[in-house]
């Protein structure tokens, strides 16, 4: 059982770096809009890639 | 009839409005949705009309004098107050838009700004109806940008997000920070805990446990010391202030329980609770974190108030003209309003007159004439003509500020149940202490060595964990459910109150009806068909934009030639139609025109009547009346069903008021009351022992509707009123709080469920606790599983 020794502390490890992923993305803005993005995701921005739309022009590219 | 593809409204008979989408050919109401449809289609967005799940806002009706000051927003004395310059050319801005109804106009908008050359960023937030946008200033100027939402049809506001949503901000992400360090810091030690209660009846290695224990402490501290802060924070105010809050045993049990553990710890003796204090940490901040959004969310309809003042005001001085920044108006200043302008400040009308709408402060939609000498209000429109404007008080003093005071103070003062929870909570508490108290010394007298431990374990048995989780859960869920169905809950209290609910309230115009005007009678003085009438009037109102002359033009079934219009202001137009002057408007307006009298009965029984006549003649009367939503009078039979009784509050006159009344089945109806009489009735009401509903939507009904036990504001009701309301009916349909009524009876039950059973496991265990009976894994499996089954328990609310 001595491999808990280790693995334990590994464990806490990842529990720092997930509070820490967790932090940076509340500090990121992640958390201010929870109802756009589940709409976000059925909107199709990649209409001209699917055959047969292909005619429909592409938007600008940025900058 | 068929309806505008874009949104919805009837198509007026004879127009030919129409727009190819997707090869089809689709009927448009009016060229605003023509031009925005067409737009739409240009720029290769026809999707829009796929994705959208909401028939869009009509755009000519909102759209009024917004071109026109787009081009203010280049100003660089204007922007200083709402643009953030990050690099050189780069700037940024938050925008409110108006106009989104659904996730496709958030598609849409995206989709069409970022396509602008020069737009770096553009960012809708769908929770908030709020954008963030970057741009290259040498490429494309602010006004370019708004002007692109405005041809999709939406009205984009640049604004000052301000410092209380600043600090707000703060405070959402700092408690989302400190719930993230509790929960997975309780996952953790929960984890450890398991294995530790494992190891006790099948056997651990000493070594093993010990060394559990240390990494058990050393996740606990931050848990303790960052995320249980408010806690002790707020214990410690309650304290020096002399009261006992929840969060005085909460402190308490944390604090005790986390110092035992680790004198536990380091001497290797007796038990320790992470396992307690971290799960307890997280179970309370959640509860904390769901209220606070909730609040959040009634505070932002507060701000968006002050935002109804225009950014921009015309200064006039001597000859000359200048566009300045509204904050920057001083007493004295004299300022021209264009129709379709907001007015900048309070002040006094110095020369014009025209029609202001008012609805804002009144909640009532026709517009009230103003001449030289009135008071004009802050936030009001101008409808018809141009007007000076000698501005008497700015900033905090106008009346649109007071109310924003009275709000928060209403708003501060308001929870009276919650108060109540927050007494009953203080009586549990010192309960607790006492027994914890009683005991400790009672084994301190019988065997010291075991005081210590025998008192923890009480502390932490009766640790409110399901009994605390009993009703919020419930709340939450409920809440939740009902937010989905459109019916939004502000404040914490108000299922609980409408579970009680005796007596339903509703106000009339803009509740029950839809506070818009209908032709709803024509009255042929002269033989003449009432089309024919009909289409006379609209012929000549055509052009007008005051909502009686939109009422008429939208009964009138055909298109007549009009000439020579005149419009006088508040009083009516007057026109050539085919070839005969015709005037429409007040009646008094038209018998001065031809000298001639009405019939008497009908100036004194209806609102708002309007009378056509030429040179010679009064030649039809029309009678129009507010509109009464559709399935209103199912929703007050149903509401009678469950129980409660309804009555009416209008401050409109008693025969219509009776007329609704008898039209939807309401027996008690009051007409011509005034807010402070309504309060009163509501008020006495209250005296007899009713728990009253108060269902309104103007800013006059806000003090009523603070007043009530429960206050629903409809969702496109007036700020203030969704501010001072306990909940806001966002979809707008009567039936969903019938519906709420409902959820809020069978939440209420599952509250007391669960209260009873936290109740009767803490009556359990806590006399075995006190004998030392209870050993402590025994003591956290039972808390979590009897906060597990309170929490399930509160999970059914979600399932029709």
């Amino acid at each position: 059982m001595n491999i808990l020794y280790l693995l334990i502390p590994v464990g806490v490890l990842f529990l720092g770096a997930a509070i820490w992923l967790f932090i940076w993305s509340v500090r990121n803005g992640q958390y201010e809009d929870l109802e756009g993005p589940a709409y976000r995701i059925l909107m199709d921005d990649d209409d001209p890639k699917i055959p047969g739309n292909q005619n429909k022009e592409k938007p600008e590219e940025k900058e | 009839m068929t309806n505008c593809f874009h949104c919805d409204l009837p198509v007026p008979p004879g127009a030919t409005y129409k727009v190819l989408i997707e090869d089809i050919e689709r009927p448009m109401c009016c060229p605003g949705c023509q031009a925005v449809a067409q737009a739409i289609v240009d720029n290769g967005l026809t999707n829009f009309y796929q994705f959208r799940t909401e028939k869009s806002k009509n755009t000519q009706l909102s759209m009024n004098g917004v071109l026109e000051t787009l081009s203010l927003y280049d100003k660089p004395e204007l922007q200083k107050d709402f643009v953030k310059i990050e690099s050189g050319k780069h700037h940024q801005a938050s925008l409110i838009l108006e106009g989104i109804v659904c996730a496709a106009c958030v598609w849409l908008n995206e989709r069409h700004v970022m396509a602008l050359p020069g737009v770096i960023e553009f960012h809708i937030n769908y929770s908030t109806r709020r954008a963030t946008v970057k741009w290259n200033d040498s490429k494309i100027k602010l006004s370019d940008i708004l002007k692109a939402i405005t041809d999709i049809g939406y009205i984009a506001h640049p604004f000052d997000p301000g410092r209380q949503e600043k600090i707000q901000k703060k405070e959402r992400s700092k408690a989302l920070r400190m719930l993230a360090v509790a929960g997975l810091g309780a996952m953790q030690v929960m984890m450890l805990a398991v294995a530790m209660y494992a190891g006790e009846s099948q056997g651990m290695d000493a070594n093993i446990q010990r060394f559990m224990r240390w990494v058990s402490l050393v996740i606990s501290v931050p848990v303790v010391f960052y995320s249980s802060t408010v806690f002790f924070t707020s214990a410690w105010r309650d304290l020096k202030f002399r009261k006992l809050g929840m969060d005085v045993p909460v402190s308490l049990a944390i604090g005790a329980a986390f110092l035992a553990s680790i004198w536990a710890t380091v001497n290797d003796t007796g038990a320790v609770y992470f396992d307690s204090v971290t799960m307890f940490t997280f179970f309370l901040l959640s509860g904390r974190y769901l209220e606070m959004m909730a609040r959040h969310r009634a505070g932002m309809a507060a701000e968006e108030l002050v935002r109804l003042l225009p950014v921009t005001a015309t200064r006039v001085s001597g000859e000359s003209e200048t566009v300045v920044s509204a904050s920057e108006l001083k007493v004295g200043d004299v300022v021209r309003i264009k129709p379709g302008e907001t007015v900048p400040a309070d002040g006094i009308i110095i020369e014009g007159r025209s029609s202001v709408d008012e609805s804002l402060l009144t909640g009532e939609s026709i517009p009230v004439n103003h001449v030289v000498g009135s008071n004009l209000v802050g936030g009001s429109v101008n409808v018809e003509s141009p007007i000076l404007l000698r501005i008497d008080k700015v900033g905090e003093d106008t009346v649109l500020s007071s109310i924003v005071r009275l709000l928060d103070r209403a708003q501060t003062e308001k929870p009276e149940l919650a108060q109540v929870a927050d007494r009953v909570a203080a009586w549990f508490v010192g309960a607790i202490l006492i027994i914890a108290t009683a005991v400790a010394i009672y084994w301190w007298q019988h065997s010291p060595e075991n005081a210590f431990w025998i008192t923890l374990s009480v502390l932490v048995v009766t640790c409110p964990c399901a009994l605390s989780l009993a009703t919020p859960a419930a709340l939450v869920a409920a809440t939740g459910q009902l937010t989905r169905k459109g019916l939004l809950i502000t404040r914490g209290h108000a299922l609980e109150s409408l579970a009680k609910a005796t007596h339903v309230i509703f106000d009339k115009t803009g509740t029950l009806t839809y506070g818009r005007l209908e032709c709803k009678q024509v009255v042929s003085l002269n033989g003449d068909p009432d089309s024919l009438l009909l289409n006379i009037a609209a012929a000549v109102e055509r052009g007008s934009e005051h909502p009686i002359a939109r009422a008429i033009i939208e009964a009138a079934t055909e298109n007549k030639n009009v000439s020579d219009s005149e419009a006088i202001t508040g009083r009516g137009v007057e026109a050539t139609v085919e070839g005969r002057r015709y005037r429409v408007g007040k009646p008094d307006f038209v018998t001065e025109f031809n000298g001639k009298q009405l019939p008497h009965d009908y100036m004194q029984q209806q609102k708002t009547v309007i009378a056509l006549g030429d040179e010679d003649n009064v030649i039809a009367l029309f009678i129009l009346n507010d509109v009464v939503r559709e399935n209103a009078s199912d929703v007050i039979a149903a509401i009678h069903h469950l129980g409660l009784s309804v009555s009416l509050l209008s401050g409109d006159q008693q025969a219509v008021v009776d007329a609704v009344a008898r039209q939807l089945g309401i027996k008690h109806a009051y007409a011509s009351m005034l807010p402070d009489q309504k309060l009163q009735h509501i008020q006495s009401l209250q005296k007899q022992g009713e728990v009253v509903v108060m269902v309104g939507d103007g800013v006059n009904d806000a003090p009523v509707l603070a007043a009530a036990q429960v206050s629903i504001a409809m969702g496109e009701g007036s700020q203030i009123a969704h501010a001072s309301a306990d909940m806001v009916l966002l979809s707008e349909q009567l039936s969903h709080i019938t519906d709420g009524i409902k959820m809020s009876r069978r939440t209420l039950s599952v509250i007391k469920q669960n209260l009873s059973w936290a109740l009767a496991y803490n009556l359990v265990a806590l006399p075995l606790a006190a004998m030392g009976l209870v050993a402590p894994w025994m003591a956290a499996i039972g808390m979590s599983v009897s906060s597990l089954v309170v929490v399930i328990n509160a999970l059914r609310l979600t399932h029709e």
